[in-house]
């Protein structure tokens, strides 16, 4: 069985701080670190080959020359190949341009069952890479999966669509999209970290590397324009209740079930 | 010939690999286990299973097969988050597995390495005795030929990791015979825990590294057989020397861990607090104390990982050891010292991590060679 996980590299979003002129992130010297809810999603692809023999798992990342790192921590958690694709003309893409040259870069693979990928990464938030990908590539999908099992060509999900659960068939192959709910991604070992440099590779491919409309790609194929970052202000005052614990706690409830936080 | 001061990206990814298992796993229960003077077996085989013990040792052995610059900073990581931990894995991976490792035979080796590399048991190295302590050469501890084995008669005492739930045993050091010059020949012999004649007692009531463990040995006409003898009799003295110089670097990396740990503490801290209207950051008092911290920690870095680039390379590393464990020692006391003095008071209380570092850094100038003895040992090297 073949499985490809797609990762981003992101900014430590924990280590992030916002230009208060420019509204932007300042991304100088802030480390890149595997987008968390990758980790999920390579993280079901292992627990899937430990259970079953013969998996091959490839990560496959776009994005500049330094996110290579995040390729070979994933080689470092377990993952066996892995591919980069980078180039100056993929710069700019959104995510219809990058679920686009991921779907190139696939076609190039040719040989896949399940393409996994994380719900969506913690610097852009769109969640629309995985769900795009799929339709690129005509397969197949089901997102925000928090359980996955495999028998034969069929895998099964159970798939979070806010509080109602859905269980899911679909014949492979097929893509899914893991929430943080999925697992807890393993740590990564010592000896992992070395065969992850002395024994596995990164392969680049370049825009030379794949099959491509020049018009699909970087900014001639990405239709979003971000017309203006900002940082909200918070300025809504607090409620403050200052009555006998057991009145405050009613309050509270009133509170929560007026603005249908929860339903009783 | 080149002067390089950029890490290769796998030191980097072993750094943040311990990091990341340090903060999220030990971090949480330090506190309380080394407030309880409890050592947790299950987060000892939590360090085994990410590949903590035997990392240098050859992966046909069930090692990592690392080096010693990613060893000393997985130590490092551990440190600045817990002395304890950290003491469990220098002393499991230094004075237990090493050994073995550089002098064992191929069949203690397949016996032992397996499931000490794994994390799955431990072994202590039973050199201190109640007389003998920077004096090594005042070891009491005999053990005579009976046939096909040895009787050992003596005790040990202030042994890390030697009685746990988990120890296999203990290497220990005993005189068996007088060499031609007069002097006593000495000869490292495991002794495994359950042996008749050999009993534990864990030492309780420490100051510092309280979740680690830390036992004296009796050993009553306790016999083992040949095969138990490290390497070849009278080798013990030269096994023993080796043995510290390495774990030397290894109680270098715990001072710069600790010295690095309660520096992070305390700046944190001081950005936090205001007094006079500011930050205790922005108050000169205080960040000259902060700048003094970062400029040991960076000379103790230095020191620490050339000495580890000498032993690497199979260059002589006896004094830069020595050098490396006695600074990353003593900064490690001044940081902790510091660290405490700008938590003010509440730097004196358990519910700040500085007042376990600060009780920690206490050790690592007495162990392993005290601030003394390695002075001596640094000033022979330099032709006193």
């Amino acid at each position: 069985m073949k499985i490809i996980v797609t990762v981003k590299q992101v900014p430590d979003t924990n280590e992030v701080k916002i230009d208060p002129k420019t509204g932007t992130l300042i991304r100088e010297g802030v480390p890149g670190i595997i987008n968390p809810e990758d980790k999920n999603a390579l993280e079901t692809a292992l627990r899937i080959k430990k259970d079953k023999d013969d998996v091959t798992v490839t990560v496959l990342s776009m994005g500049p020359p330094q996110a290579e790192i995040a390729l070979r921590e994933a080689l470092a958690m377990g993952a066996d190949k892995a591919i980069l694709l980078s180039d100056r003309a993929f710069a700019g893409s959104d995510t219809l341009a990058t679920s686009y040259m991921l779907s190139r870069a696939i076609k190039k693979i040719k040989k896949y069952d399940l393409i996994i990928c994380g719900r969506q990464a913690i610097d852009g938030d769109t969640a629309q890479v995985g769900p795009q990908l799929a339709e690129g590539l005509n397969l197949p999908q089901a997102t925000c999966v928090e359980e996955i099992a495999i028998r034969g060509d069929v895998v099964t999900v159970k798939s979070r669509f806010d509080n109602i659960m859905r269980t899911i068939e679909m014949k492979m192959p097929a893509l899914i999209t893991v929430s943080n709910r999925a697992n807890r991604p393993r740590f990564k070992t010592m000896n992992g970290v070395l065969r992850a440099f002395r024994d596995k590779e990164v392969l680049t491919w370049t825009k030379d590397d794949l099959e491509l409309n020049p018009m699909r790609i970087g900014i001639n194929g990405s239709p979003t324009w971000v017309r203006k970052t900002f940082v909200p202000s918070h300025s809504r005052a607090g409620l403050m209740i200052e009555k006998k614990p057991t009145e405050s706690a009613a309050d509270i409830l009133d509170f929560i079930l007026e603005k249908a936080f929860l339903r009783l | 010939m080149t002067l390089c001061y950029q890490m290769d990206d796998k030191f980097e990814m072993i750094r943040m690999a311990v990091r990341e298992f340090a903060e999220s796993e030990i971090k949480p229960v330090a506190g309380e286990l080394e407030e309880k003077e409890e050592f947790s077996v299950s987060l000892t085989q939590q360090m085994g299973d990410i590949g903590l013990f035997g990392m240098t040792v050859p992966e046909t052995y069930g090692g990592q097969g690392l080096d010693y610059i990613s060893y000393i900073i997985a130590v490092e990581e551990v440190a600045r988050i817990d002395g304890s931990q950290a003491a469990t894995l220098a002393a499991g991976n230094s004075l237990g597995i090493s050994p073995i490792d550089a002098f064992g035979s191929e069949a203690q080796k397949r016996k032992y390495l397996p499931d000490l590399c794994r994390g799955r048991t431990l072994m202590g190295f039973g050199l201190t005795e109640p007389n003998a302590g920077s004096d090594a050469g005042a070891t009491n501890t005999t053990a005579t030929r009976d046939g096909d084995s040895w009787i050992i008669n003596g005790r040990k005492t202030l042994t890390t990791n030697a009685n746990t739930p988990m120890t296999k045993g203990s290497i220990v050091q005993a005189v068996t015979g007088t060499k031609p010059n007069g002097k006593a020949e000495y000869t490292c012999l495991i002794v495994e825990n359950g042996t008749p004649g050999f009993t534990l007692n864990t030492l309780k009531r420490k100051l510092m590294w309280r979740g680690s463990n830390t036992a004296e040995l009796f050993l009553n006409k306790c016999r083992v057989p040949d095969d138990a003898v490290l390497g070849n009799p009278g080798d013990g003295f030269k096994q023993m020397l080796a043995t510290l110089d390495g774990g030397r670097l290894s109680i270098g990396a715990m001072g710069l861990g600790c010295a690095q740990g309660a520096y992070e503490a305390a700046l944190r801290y001081s950005k936090e607090r205001v007094q006079f209207g500011k930050p205790i950051s922005k108050q000169q008092a205080v960040s000259f104390k902060l700048a003094d911290m970062a400029l040991k920690i960076e000379l103790a870095r230095n020191l620490l990982y050339k000495a580890c680039w000498l032993a690497e390379n199979k260059r002589p590393y006896g004094k830069e050891s020595a050098m490396a464990k006695l600074y990353c020692s003593e900064i490690a006391r001044e940081v902790a010292d510091e660290a405490v003095q700008v938590h003010g008071g509440y730097g004196l209380f358990k519910d700040y991590d500085v007042e376990r570092f600060y009780r920690d850094q206490r050790l690592l100038q007495i162990g392993e060679g005290t601030s003394e003895v390695l002075r001596i040992v640094i000033s022979r090297a330099i032709g006193c």
